[in-house]
């Protein structure tokens, strides 16, 4: 898998152990295939499916927005087809929301029940995503989780929490940051981490240029 | 404005295993990530298979998780729950009968 | 579709046997509506082999933190956004 964020520090990659799951997964599908209950062909367009996805193309949907403003209401009134526009794969949601931060509003997107995410546009969701605590704390204690990611919010940032409970995806459009005046947009697209679509983080500031 | 009626109807609400939003929890959030294993994200696209197959779809994939038993959700990693509702739904369908797998991997 | 964006609703507080999707945080709170959605299949047939039909009107519902968590801290205006069928929503004043 390539093109993924490097936020925070990678566990180390074990490529011995295999839990049993591992055995017993490959076991189901000889066991699917054999009674044609599924096709090698849609198991494998999967796999090349999640493999390629990243969150470059949320990425590119926020930088068209920061340089565009026309766009941008498009994107808030309706964020697949926007993505469309754009030539992007929106995924297999019916509908996508983009959530604009402002200076007097952040968001914040989580799954609860689950771990609903926006693969198509954003990869596949990283651990802590899906993890119990982030999913207990993100709607009871968000400021608490922000501050874990070491991002601040002044008290008066109204906070929204938003809870993917059904089929409608979220993305977070974050403040375009200061000192990104004149970038090209795929140097502002460059500036839009996956934490910062998720709504936990800010985007990264611009290096300092020299004069 | 006062709602002295919702207020008084404070009964505990029951909820499913995966219901975690407001849970106490001590836990840190551990913020590292791992590259999905093969198996993993096989067993992601052995969801996806059985869908385009009409056998199986995703409000039956998050039903499946939810019926493990709370201990077990709580212990298994995120694709090992995906993998006990896959065997759980397709069961009890018909499509896989039941100890088959295992008998698969006793081979 | 009933329900109209700014209305106050009430999450219905009903034991659900079975697989549906309205968290328990939000069961017996009231919000109000940000967000009239499109309508999708019913979750809570579908998990059980029905086509999930008929569509059912989903809405994205607005709660206030300090309505959620009484006695919790926090800034006053933070919010909470759940996206809740129309059938698990009662209109109130």
């Amino acid at each position: 898998m390539s093109g993924h964020d490097h936020d925070h520090p990678h566990a180390p990659i074990t490529n011995g152990d295999e839990p049993p799951a591992a055995a017993r997964v490959r076991a189901l599908e000889e066991l699917l295939v054999e009674k044609d209950a599924i096709s090698r062909e849609d198991v494998r367009s999967r796999i090349d499916w999640l493999v390629s996805r990243t969150s470059a193309d949320g990425a590119r949907l926020v930088a068209r927005a920061w340089v565009d403003p026309p766009f941008k209401q498009r994107l808030l009134a309706d964020a697949r087809a926007a993505a469309l526009e754009l030539g992007l794969d929106a995924g297999p949601s019916p509908v996508v929301v983009a959530l604009e931060n402002t200076e007097a509003v952040h968001h914040m997107v989580v799954c609860t029940l689950c771990s609903c995410y926006p693969k198509a546009l954003l990869g596949p969701p990283p651990d802590w995503y899906k993890s119990l605590p982030y999913r207990s704390r993100a709607v009871s204690d968000p400021r608490g989780v922000l501050t874990e990611f070491g991002t601040e919010l002044d008290d008066d940032v109204e906070l929204r929490v938003v809870d993917s409970t059904a089929d409608v995806r979220y993305l977070v459009v974050p403040r375009r940051p200061n000192g990104s005046e004149g970038m090209t947009e795929d140097e502002l697209a460059a500036l839009v981490t996956r934490d910062s679509m998720i709504g936990v983080a800010q985007p990264a500031s611009p290096a300092p240029t020299l004069t | 404005m006062g709602q002295p009626a919702l207020l008084a109807y404070d009964r505990r609400v029951e909820r499913g295993v995966h219901d975690r939003g407001g849970q106490p929890t001590d836990e840190p959030i551990d913020l590292a990530e791992h590259e999905l294993a093969d198996w993993e994200v096989l067993t992601d696209a052995l969801v996806s298979a059985l869908s385009r197959r009409g056998l199986m779809n995703v409000d039956e994939l998050r039903r499946g998780i939810e019926s493990m038993p709370r201990s077990e959700y709580e212990q298994a990693s995120y694709y090992e729950r995906w993998l006990f509702s896959m065997e759980a739904v397709l069961t009890e369908k018909g499509v896989l009968t039941a100890g088959e797998l295992d008998a698969r991997l006793g081979e | 579709m009933t329900l109209e964006r700014g209305q106050r609703v009430r999450v219905s507080a009903r034991r659900h046997e079975g697989h549906h999707r309205t968290p328990a945080y939000v069961k017996g709170k009231t919000g109000r509506i940000e967000r009239v959605h499109a309508s999708f299949t019913n979750p809570e047939t579908r998990a059980y082999g029905s086509d999930g039909l008929p569509l059912q009107p989903l809405y994205l519902v607005g709660f206030a933190q300090r309505d959620l968590w009484p006695g919790r801290g926090g800034t006053a205006d933070d919010q909470v956004y759940v996206d809740v069928f129309e059938h698990w929503l009662e209109p109130t004043e």
